[in-house]
C-alpha cells in the first residue's frame, strides 16, 4: 500500500531542512529525501582524511538568517559557534599584511584610506541594507496588476526611497557597475583593494572589472545575521553542526527525512505533481514537492522538460551555471609559517588577492575555459578554534579557490593535478612550509563540487548570482515565486531567490508560498 | 564688449544643434569653436589632395529624424544615402554576408546554422522591441527619481506607464537586457561563433568593456536603434563626409542670425556670484552672456575651463571619477584602387557596407585584455567601410577612402602618454591585420592617417579619446548622466549648462543631448521651445 503525505521535499541541503521544519512546524505531513547518506547538501562536515574533517563546501557562516536560528530554536538542538567576528587578513607577498574587521584596518596603509574604508563601508552596509529586506520577501511581479506585487514593488521602491537623497543616488549610480571601479574610486593601497575585490567575485562568474559585481560584493553583506554586515564565523564541528541542527529541529516538529533515498523522478498525474519516484524503485505519493534540488536538475532532470511549456524550458536551459570555484582541503602536522603573521592570527580569514589586477588577470583565464595560473584564495584553519576537526596539535586548512571553471579545455580529469600544484605553489610564496606539513591534500573541482553535491555546474548558488538573475527573474521568471507552472512543484533552495550562501532564506520563503496556498 | 543671450562652446554637432534652437527661439547667440573647422567629430577634411575624409565619425544613422525635420537639413543640403552590404571576414576565409533581401539574407545565415536563421527571427524581434521603447527617451529629459517636483514625478509615471505597456514578460527581457553580457545575450539566440562574433562588435563599439562584460547587450542599441529615412537599424553616409552634417546644422544656425566663431579655444568660464557672465577665449578676447552652454566632455567643461573655487570639492571629485575612456582608435586612407578581399570577389554588394574582421567571441575578449593591462590589442577589432563605393564626391574616380574603426585602443599606453613611434606601430598592426584579409592592401595606400585616443582628445578635444563623451555603463546613462544630480543639462553654476555627449541619451552623431539641452534653457529663460517631441514609434 502506498503511504499519503502532504509534502515531499527533495533534497536534505540546509534550505530543504528550513522548509521542512516551518512546514512540520505548521501541521504538515512532510518528508525529505536526501540522496546522500547525511542531511546538509553543500552545508556538511566530512573526513578527507583519516581523523580530519572538514566544512566540505561552504566553510563560513556569514549570512544565515537571525529570525530562523530563533524561530527553528538551532542553539537548543546544538548549534554553537567556535569563533565569530573573524577578521580578514590580506596577504601581501613581502610579509606587510593588513587585517581588516569591519571599517578597521590594521597594517601598512595610507591614512586616507583609513579614512575612505569607515566611508566605504558606511555606504557599503547600508545599500546591503537595502538587499538584506528583501531576503525574507517573496519576489513581486513586474505589471501582473496583482495588489501583493504592487506592495512589493512600492516596499523596494521606498526602502532606496529611505537611503535618503545623496545616498539614494549613490546607490543608484553604483548598484549596476563593477567593484574595481568603485575601489578605485575610493582606495590607493593595492592590498587593500584586493581584499576588498575579492569579496565581490568569490564564488561567481566574474572578475572586478565585470559590471555586477557591486551586486555581489553588496549581496555577500547582506545577510540577517544580527551581527554588524559581513560577520563570519566557524560553527563548532563545521558547518555540518548548522544542518544537523536544521535537521533535529525538523524532526522535533515531526518531519521524516530519510538518507540515501535519490529521487529518480518527480511522478506527475494529469498535469500535477503526484510524488516522486526513488532510485530504489520506491513512490513516495504527495500532492505537493518541494525541490530544493537546482532549478535545472529540477525540471530538466527529474521532471523533464516534455512535462514543461517549451519557452519556459528554454529559459531554465539559459540559466546561467557555470561554476567557477575550486575547494582545497589540507590535513596539516602542524601549524603553517605565515611569515610576517604572528600565529594568533592564523585562525583569522587569509585571502591571497594581492592586487585587483591580479584578481582580474586570474579571471582572465576563466574566460576561455582555463584555470588561473595565479589563482585567489580564501583560506581558513578552522582547526585553530575548533579542536573537533583534527587531532591533537595538528590542523585542517580549508580554502576556497579561483577561478576555475567547470568546462575546462581538456577536461578536469587532465588538468586537476597542474591545478593543485599551481594553487600550491601560490599558496608556498606566503607559507613556504605548506608543503611539508600537508600530510593529505584533496582538492576539490567544480567538476568534484557537482558529483558529491549535486549541484548543477558545481555553482555553490545553484546558479550565477546577477541581476539578470535576480529577484523577480530568479531562476527565471514563471517560477521565481518559489511556485512553479507545474501545479504542486515548488522551488526551495540556492536557484531561488535570494540565493546561495547559508541563508535559509530560500527555504523558508517556499514554506511560507506553500502554507499560503 | 558685445553681449550675448547665449553663448555656446564647441562647435560639434551638439553644440550646432544647441545653438540653432536657441537661435529658432530668437536668441542671439554666439558659438564659439577652438578648430579652425566646425564639426567636432562630425567633420569631412582633406587631408590628402582630392580625397575627403570621415575622419572621425563616420556613418550615420542615429541623427533623431526629428531634428533632421525641424532643423530642415535636407533644405540645408544634408542627404543621407544609405549603404547595403556589410560582411563579417573569418580567418579560414569564411564569410557572413548580410543582404537586403531577406530570402538571401536567410540563406546565407542557415549556410551557417539552420538553427540560427530560425533565432534571427526572434532576434530582431526583441532587439526592435527595446529600440522602439528606448526611442521614445532620446528626446525627453531624464527624470530625478530623488526629486518630488511635478514635472519629474509625471516623468517618472510616463517610464512607468510605458515600462508596463511592454507587459510582464516584456519587463524581464528588459531587465536582463540592461544587466547582461552581450555574449550572453547572444548565446541565448544563436550557437555558430561567426554568427555571434558578427554581433556581438555592437556591443563594444566605442566602450571599455568586452563582449563578456554585463552591460554590454545594452551598447548593442546604440548601433541599432537609429535609422535612414525611417528604415529603423538601417546606417547610411551623409553624401560629401560627416562635415556634411555639422555644415547643415551650422547653415541653418547661421539662417537663424547665429554666429559662429573659429580658431579660439575656451580660456575660461567666466562666473560670478555662481552665475555665469560669460567666457574669456585662449586669444584674450571676452564675451559676455547670462547662459554659457558647454559642447565639450564633462570633465574638459569643468576641469579645464572653469576656476576651480567656482566648484565644490565634492562636484570636482565627481567629475573626476566620470568614466570617459578611451578604447578606440581610426586609421583613415587614401586607397589608389578598391582593395581585393579573395573572400568577396565578385561580390559587390557586400563590400558597399561595413566590414568586421573577426569570427569569434574569445578573440573580441582577448582584444579587450589587451587593453586592460593597458596595450593596443594586438589581434584587433576592425570594422572597416569604403564610403567611396557609395559616395563619388568623397575621392577622384577609380580611387577609393577607405575608413577603419579599431578597438580596442588604450588613452595611454602601460599608463604612459602615447609617443609617435607607438602610434606608428599601432598603424603597422591594424594594417596587418587587413592585409590578412586582403592581401595587396598595403601597396594600395597613397595616404593613412592614424588616430590613436591621443589624436582624437588633442583635435577633436574628447576626453581620453572616448568616442561617447563618457562610457555607457549604467552608473552614467539616463538619470546618471553625466552624473546623478546634474542630468537635466544644468551645470553647477547659474545660466550654466552641458549640451554635449556627455549628457542623456549619449553618444553617437544623434544630436539630442544638444536639442534637449536647448529645452531645458528655452524653459528655463521662459521662451516658447522650439525643439521637437519624439514621436512615438508606434
Amino acid at each position: 500500500m502506498i503511504e499519503r503525505r502532504n509534502v515531499v521535499i527533495i533534497g536534505g541541503g540546509h534550505n530543504g531542512l528550513v522548509c521542512a521544519a516551518y512546514l512540520a512546524k505548521a501541521g504538515r505531513k512532510v518528508t525529505v529525501v536526501e540522496a546522500a547518506n547525511r542531511v546538509g547538501g553543500a552545508a556538511i562536515t566530512r573526513e578527507f582524511a583519516p581523523d580530519f574533517r572538514v566544512s566540505a563546501c561552504a566553510h563560513l557562516l556569514n549570512l544565515l538568517d537571525q529570525g530562523i536560528c530563533k524561530e527553528l530554536a538551532l542553539e537548543k538542538h546544538g548549534l554553537a559557534m567556535a569563533k565569530t567576528g573573524l577578521k580578514t587578513i590580506a596577504l601581501s607577498p613581502d610579509g606587510q599584511h593588513l587585517a581588516l574587521s569591519g571599517e578597521q584596518v590594521d597594517g601598512k596603509v595610507p591614512d586616507q584610506d583609513r579614512v575612505a574604508l569607515k566611508e566605504f563601508r558606511r555606504f557599503m552596509d547600508k545599500f546591503a541594507g537595502v538587499i538584506a529586506r528583501l531576503h525574507n520577501r517573496v519576489p513581486p511581479r513586474l505589471a501582473s496588476g496583482q495588489t501583493r506585487d504592487l506592495v512589493g514593488l512600492g516596499k523596494l521602491a521606498l526602502d532606496i526611497r529611505m537611503l535618503g537623497r545623496e545616498d539614494m543616488r549613490e546607490f543608484l549610480r553604483i548598484a549596476g557597475i563593477n567593484i574595481y571601479d568603485i575601489l578605485q574610486e575610493n582606495f590607493t593601497s593595492d592590498l587593500l583593494k584586493g581584499a576588498l575585490g575579492l569579496d565581490a567575485v568569490l564564488g561567481t562568474f566574474s572578475g572586478p572589472r565585470s559590471n555586477n559585481s557591486v551586486f555581489t560584493a553588496l549581496h555577500r553583506l547582506s545577510g540577517n545575521t544580527g551581527q554588524s554586515p559581513g560577520t563570519l564565523s566557524l560553527p563548532r564541528g563545521g558547518m555540518g553542526s548548522v544542518s544537523q541542527a536544521l535537521a533535529a529541529a525538523a524532526r522535533q516538529h515531526g518531519a521524516e527525512i530519510r538518507t540515501s533515498s535519490p529521487v529518480a523522478r518527480i511522478l506527475m498525474e494529469n498535469d500535477k505533481v503526484a510524488g516522486v519516484q526513488l532510485a530504489s524503485g520506491e513512490q513516495l505519493m504527495a500532492a505537493t514537492v518541494v525541490s530544493n534540488a537546482d532549478p535545472r536538475t529540477t525540471f530538466l532532470g527529474l521532471l523533464g522538460a516534455r512535462n514543461l511549456e517549451a519557452g519556459f524550458a528554454q529559459k531554465v536551459h539559459h540559466f546561467r551555471v557555470h561554476g567557477n570555484a575550486a575547494k582545497l582541503h589540507l590535513a596539516l602536522s602542524g601549524l603553517p609559517e605565515f611569515p610576517g603573521l604572528q600565529n594568533d592570527l592564523l585562525g583569522e580569514r587569509l585571502v591571497i588577492a594581492p592586487s585587483l589586477d591580479y584578481v582580474e588577470r586570474a579571471f582572465n583565464h576563466a574566460k576561455y575555459s582555463e584555470f588561473s595560473q595565479q589563482p585567489v584564495m580564501e583560506i581558513i584553519i578552522p582547526s585553530v578554534f575548533d579542536q573537533t576537526l583534527a587531532p591533537e596539535g595538528q590542523h585542517v586548512l580549508s580554502a576556497i579557490v579561483q577561478y576555475a571553471p567547470r568546462e575546462l579545455k581538456g577536461g578536469w580529469a587532465a588538468g586537476k593535478a597542474a591545478f593543485t600544484d599551481s594553487v600550491l605553489t601560490v599558496l608556498e610564496q606566503y607559507s613556504p612550509d605548506i608543503r611539508s606539513k600537508a600530510v593529505m591534500a584533496e582538492l576539490l573541482t567544480p567538476e568534484d563540487l557537482e558529483k558529491e553535491f549535486r549541484m548543477s555546474g558545481g555553482h555553490w548558488h545553484h546558479g550565477e548570482l546577477s541581476m539578470d538573475q535576480f529577484l523577480m527573474v530568479r531562476p527565471v521568471p514563471g517560477a521565481a515565486q518559489y511556485a512553479t507552472p507545474v501545479d504542486g512543484l515548488y522551488l526551495c533552495g540556492a536557484g531561488s531567490h535570494p540565493g546561495g550562501g547559508v541563508m535559509g532564506s530560500a527555504g523558508r520563503n517556499a514554506a511560507r508560498v506553500i502554507l499560503a496556498s | 564688449m558685445k553681449k550675448y543671450a547665449a553663448i555656446v562652446i564647441g562647435a560639434g554637432h551638439n553644440g550646432i544643434t544647441n545653438a540653432a534652437y536657441l537661435a529658432k527661439a530668437g536668441l542671439n547667440v554666439l558659438m564659439v569653436e577652438k578648430s579652425p573647422w566646425i564639426g567636432g567629430a562630425s567633420v569631412s577634411q582633406e587631408l590628402y589632395k582630392g580625397w575627403m575624409y570621415s575622419n572621425c565619425s563616420y556613418v550615420c544613422s542615429l541623427l533623431r529624424p526629428e531634428i533632421y525635420r525641424s532643423l530642415n537639413l535636407a533644405k540645408y543640403g544634408l542627404q543621407v544615402v544609405p549603404y547595403g552590404g556589410s560582411v563579417t571576414l573569418a580567418q579560414n576565409g569564411d564569410i557572413l554576408g548580410s543582404y537586403v533581401d531577406d530570402d538571401v539574407a536567410r540563406r546565407e545565415i542557415a549556410r551557417h546554422s539552420q538553427r540560427d536563421a530560425d533565432a534571427t527571427v526572434r532576434f530582431h524581434r526583441d532587439i526592435m522591441r527595446q529600440c522602439r521603447f528606448i526611442r521614445q527617451y532620446l528626446l525627453r529629459t531624464a527624470p530625478d527619481p530623488t526629486s518630488f517636483r511635478l514635472r519629474d514625478l509625471k516623468e517618472l509615471l510616463h517610464l512607468g506607464k510605458a515600462a508596463s505597456r511592454l507587459g510582464e514578460n516584456g519587463l524581464y527581457d528588459l531587465m536582463r537586457f540592461y544587466t547582461m553580457s552581450i555574449k550572453d545575450y547572444l548565446d541565448e539566440y544563436f550557437e555558430h561563433p561567426l554568427i555571434k562574433a558578427a554581433r556581438a562588435g555592437s556591443g563594444i563599439i566605442g566602450s571599455a568593456m568586452g563582449v563578456m562584460s554585463p552591460g554590454t547587450a545594452y551598447v548593442l542599441l546604440h548601433h541599432a536603434m537609429g535609422e535612414v529615412d525611417g528604415n529603423m537599424g538601417a546606417w547610411g553616409f551623409a553624401r560629401g563626409g560627416m562635415g556634411a552634417v555639422a555644415k547643415a546644422m551650422n547653415d541653418c544656425f547661421t539662417d537663424h542670425g547665429g554666429e559662429t566663431l573659429c580658431g579660439s579655444g575656451v580660456e575660461r568660464i567666466m562666473v560670478k556670484n555662481g552665475r555665469v557672465t560669460g567666457v574669456a577665449l585662449e586669444n584674450g578676447n571676452e564675451y559676455l552672456a547670462n547662459v554659457v552652454v558647454s559642447n565639450m566632455t564633462f570633465p574638459r567643461t569643468f576641469l579645464e575651463c572653469m576656476d576651480e573655487k567656482d566648484l565644490s570639492p565634492a562636484f570636482l571629485k565627481k567629475v573626476r571619477n566620470f568614466k570617459i575612456r578611451g578604447s578606440s582608435g581610426k586609421l583613415n586612407f587614401a586607397l589608389d584602387g578598391l582593395p581585393d578581399f579573395p573572400a568577396l570577389r565578385g561580390n559587390h554588394e557586400l563590400i558597399k557596407g561595413d566590414m568586421h574582421l573577426i569570427d569569434s567571441i574569445e578573440r573580441l575578449e582577448r582584444a579587450y585584455d589587451d587593453w586592460k593591462s593597458g596595450i593596443w590589442s594586438q589581434d584587433p577589432y576592425v570594422d572597416m567601410l569604403i564610403p567611396s563605393l557609395t559616395d563619388p564626391t568623397m575621392t577622384p574616380p577609380g580611387k577609393h577612402f577607405m575608413s577603419v574603426f579599431v578597438q580596442y585602443v588604450p588613452p595611454k599606453v602601460h599608463g604612459k602618454d602615447w609617443t609617435d613611434a607607438q602610434r606608428d606601430q599601432f598603424g603597422q598592426t591594424v594594417i596587418n591585420q587587413i592585409e590578412n584579409y586582403a592581401p595587396g592592401f598595403k601597396k594600395l595606400i597613397l595616404h593613412a592617417e592614424v588616430r590613436t585616443p591621443r589624436e582624437l582628445e588633442n583635435e577633436v578635444g574628447l576626453t581620453e579619446g572616448n568616442i561617447f563623451q563618457g562610457e555607457l555603463t549604467m552608473d552614467q546613462l539616463l538619470f546618471n548622466r553625466p552624473i546623478p544630480g546634474y542630468a537635466q543639462y544644468r551645470g553647477p553654476a547659474r545660466g550654466l549648462y552641458m549640451c554635449g555627449s556627455s549628457t542623456h541619451p549619449g553618444g553617437g552623431v544623434m544630436a539630442a543631448p544638444g536639442a534637449n539641452a536647448a529645452r531645458e534653457i528655452l524653459l528655463d529663460l521662459g521662451k516658447p521651445n522650439t525643439v521637437p517631441e519624439g514621436w512615438l514609434d508606434d
